[in-house]
């Protein structure tokens, strides 16, 4: 797993892309790690980073926001890393307003990312299930299978509440897509896209990040039907190095995980449930 | 900028709030380069109490203009678990900490712990005082989001009778984190004092809430209205600096002995302010959260 470089970075925004509802904030890094597995030291697909706007940041809607807001790590290039943004707050706004040239603190990579278990349990076919903006790590983890010498079939699943999110399969290949109101592919939940798609292929690992529902989902199906799963959790935190415990979610047999240090990607058999995670900063 | 504080000597002025800088974790997230610049001079732990606590349940911050509520609710493993686990890790780490433009000054450990009688501190306090790797320890007597013992520190009178209590138990440097949440923090400063306190720290954070977010015209229920997973929890960062800069200078005209003055300082200009008004050391805290380098810019920059 790369680590950090210690204290917070001062990049620049390369560019913002529209996509659909969502926006592809892209940021100068050629600093940074490149994307690989945890064994090669690399940038982990399902890392995360802390980004706050250089300038601007405070006085927005009751006078927010304060603190630094987590994001997955979307796409790593030679020069760039890639984050996926969606208005909903007033962090996600300012974030969303940056332009080329505008500067951005990152703290990062952070965080536990995902493993490579069709390798180690000789699974050769990854079931990638996204939901939302949630879909923003599994693009990261896409390339990263596609750059493997391991040869794994990689399945990708995405789920959206409407069309104008639906422009978000965009970040990833081959997607199909499941939504809400039936305006583009499946009229319905991505994951009855997944049923189907482990009861056609069970020998499979199931790699998912999305909101707290679609997870469940995912957790509770994965369970039944024996499956390994990788969940990649979200929850509000101040600092994503573990220093203020603030972004827990329960654990199987009592107590908390720590979402940044303990995850955010966490095997699903760690969790009872996952449980809709209040109060995040958005 | 070395900076002498109750007989130990510190590289410079600038270390951490206790409960705000998980150095373990950290660790871990940044590696060696945390070890090679190392924030603070002094490391203060979070809060150790005698059995071991998960904390509260989620959802455990709250954004506010220029800050944030906690109801972490100090989790830890235990003064045991504490002793066995994280003590040495820490005393390791500490040893191999390096403080970027220092003279090789050593980084020193501050334990801080809690209890809920004057019996318990007095365990926690002597448990300590047997460990070589604490170079001195912090008491919480005001962490406000917990229901045990919370007011020991808000009543001058119990307050003393407490750190007269404990201070039998070490011969180390004993420090008197102060709680904000009352309306007498210098004469509780000053209580601490007599009571043979070697020091005292201030503020914590001040005590808050904030409701569960509802409709126009959605009446609050119940409890559970409450937002924060304890009911209620502190406010910190730079929303309470004014107010720790009026009790530091209240506090440091008031007693004789050496205070940590700590509550919003994201600047060496901020800290400049702490320390003009009679602190002998800044702790920086929720500017960690926003970027973990903190404290070695600010200590850089005074």
């Amino acid at each position: 797993m790369s680590q950090a470089p210690f204290g917070r970075r001062p990049l620049t925004v390369t560019g913002i892309d529209e996509l659909g509802a969502y926006r592809v904030l892209r940021v100068a890094d050629t600093d940074g790690p490149r994307a690989g597995w945890e064994e090669q030291g690399s940038l982990v697909p399902g890392q995360f980073a802390m980004l706050a706007a250089a300038e601007r940041w405070g006085g927005g809607d009751g006078e927010r926001p304060y603190l630094p807001r987590a994001f997955s790590i979307a796409r790593r290039t030679d020069s760039e890393s890639h984050f996926l943004l969606e208005d909903v707050g007033p962090g996600t706004r300012r974030l969303c307003e940056l332009r080329a040239g505008d500067g951005l603190w990152v703290l990062g990579p952070l965080g536990r990312g995902f493993t490579a278990g069709g390798r180690d349990l000789d699974r050769r076919r990854a079931l990638l299930v996204g939901g939302g903006v949630g879909i923003a790590p599994l693009a990261i983890l896409q390339d990263t299978f596609a750059a493997d010498a391991a040869a794994t079939e990689v399945t990708v699943l995405l789920g959206f509440r409407d069309s104008a999110r639906a422009h978000g399969a965009a970040l990833l290949s081959d997607a199909q897509v499941a939504t809400d109101d039936g305006s583009v592919g499946h009229h319905g939940l991505v994951t009855e896209l997944l049923a189907t798609e482990l009861e056609r292929d069970p020998h499979a690992v199931v790699y998912a990040c999305g909101p707290a529902g679609m997870l469940e989902g995912v957790r509770a199906l994965c369970a039944d039907t024996g499956t390994p799963a990788q969940l990649a959790l979200e929850a509000g935190m101040a600092c994503g190095f573990g220093a203020c415990f603030g972004c827990v979610v329960p654990k199987r047999g009592g107590g908390y995980l720590r979402v940044c240090v303990d995850g955010p990607v966490v095997d699903a058999a760690e969790l009872e449930h996952v449980e809709h995670h209040a109060g995040a900063p958005a | 900028m070395s900076v002498q504080f109750c007989g130990l000597t510190l590289a410079h002025p600038i270390i951490n709030g206790s409960g705000t800088f998980d150095a373990i974790a950290a660790r871990r997230a940044f590696g060696e380069q945390l070890l090679n610049a190392f924030p603070f001079s002094a490391y203060v732990s979070k809060t150790i109490t005698l059995e071991p606590r998960i904390g509260n349940p989620p959802p455990r911050l709250w954004e506010t203009p220029a800050g944030l509520i906690n109801s972490i609710g100090l989790p830890n493993k235990g003064l045991d678990g504490y002793l066995r686990e994280d003590l040495p890790q820490l005393a390791e780490l500490i040893a191999g900490a390096r403080i970027e433009g220092g003279d090789g000054t050593p980084v020193q450990l501050i334990t801080n712990v809690m209890g809920a009688s004057a019996e318990e501190l007095a365990r926690l306090v002597q448990a300590c005082d047997g460990r070589a790797e604490i170079a001195a320890i912090e008491l919480n007597v005001s962490c406000p989001n917990v229901k045990t013992g919370l007011d020991i520190g808000a009543d001058p009178a119990q307050l003393e009778q407490v750190v007269r209590a404990v201070r039998g138990a070490t011969a180390k440097p004993l420090i008197v984190k102060l709680t904000p949440n009352t309306a007498a923090v210098p004469v509780c400063a000053q209580a601490a004092e007599e009571a043979g306190a070697d020091a005292v720290s201030l503020i914590n954070t001040l005590r808050a809430t904030a409701l569960a977010p509802r409709k126009a015209g959605q009446r609050l229920s119940d409890r559970s209205d409450r937002w924060l997973g304890g009911g209620s929890g502190g406010q910190s960062g730079p929303a309470i600096r004014a107010v720790a800069l009026a009790q530091v200078a209240a506090v440091a005209a008031r007693v004789a002995v050496p205070v940590i003055g700590m509550g919003g300082v994201q600047s060496s200009a901020h800290a400049r302010d702490l320390l003009d008004v009679g602190a002998t050391l800044v702790a920086v805290g929720t500017e960690s959260f926003r970027d973990p380098a903190a404290g070695s810019r600010i200590a850089q920059g005074l």
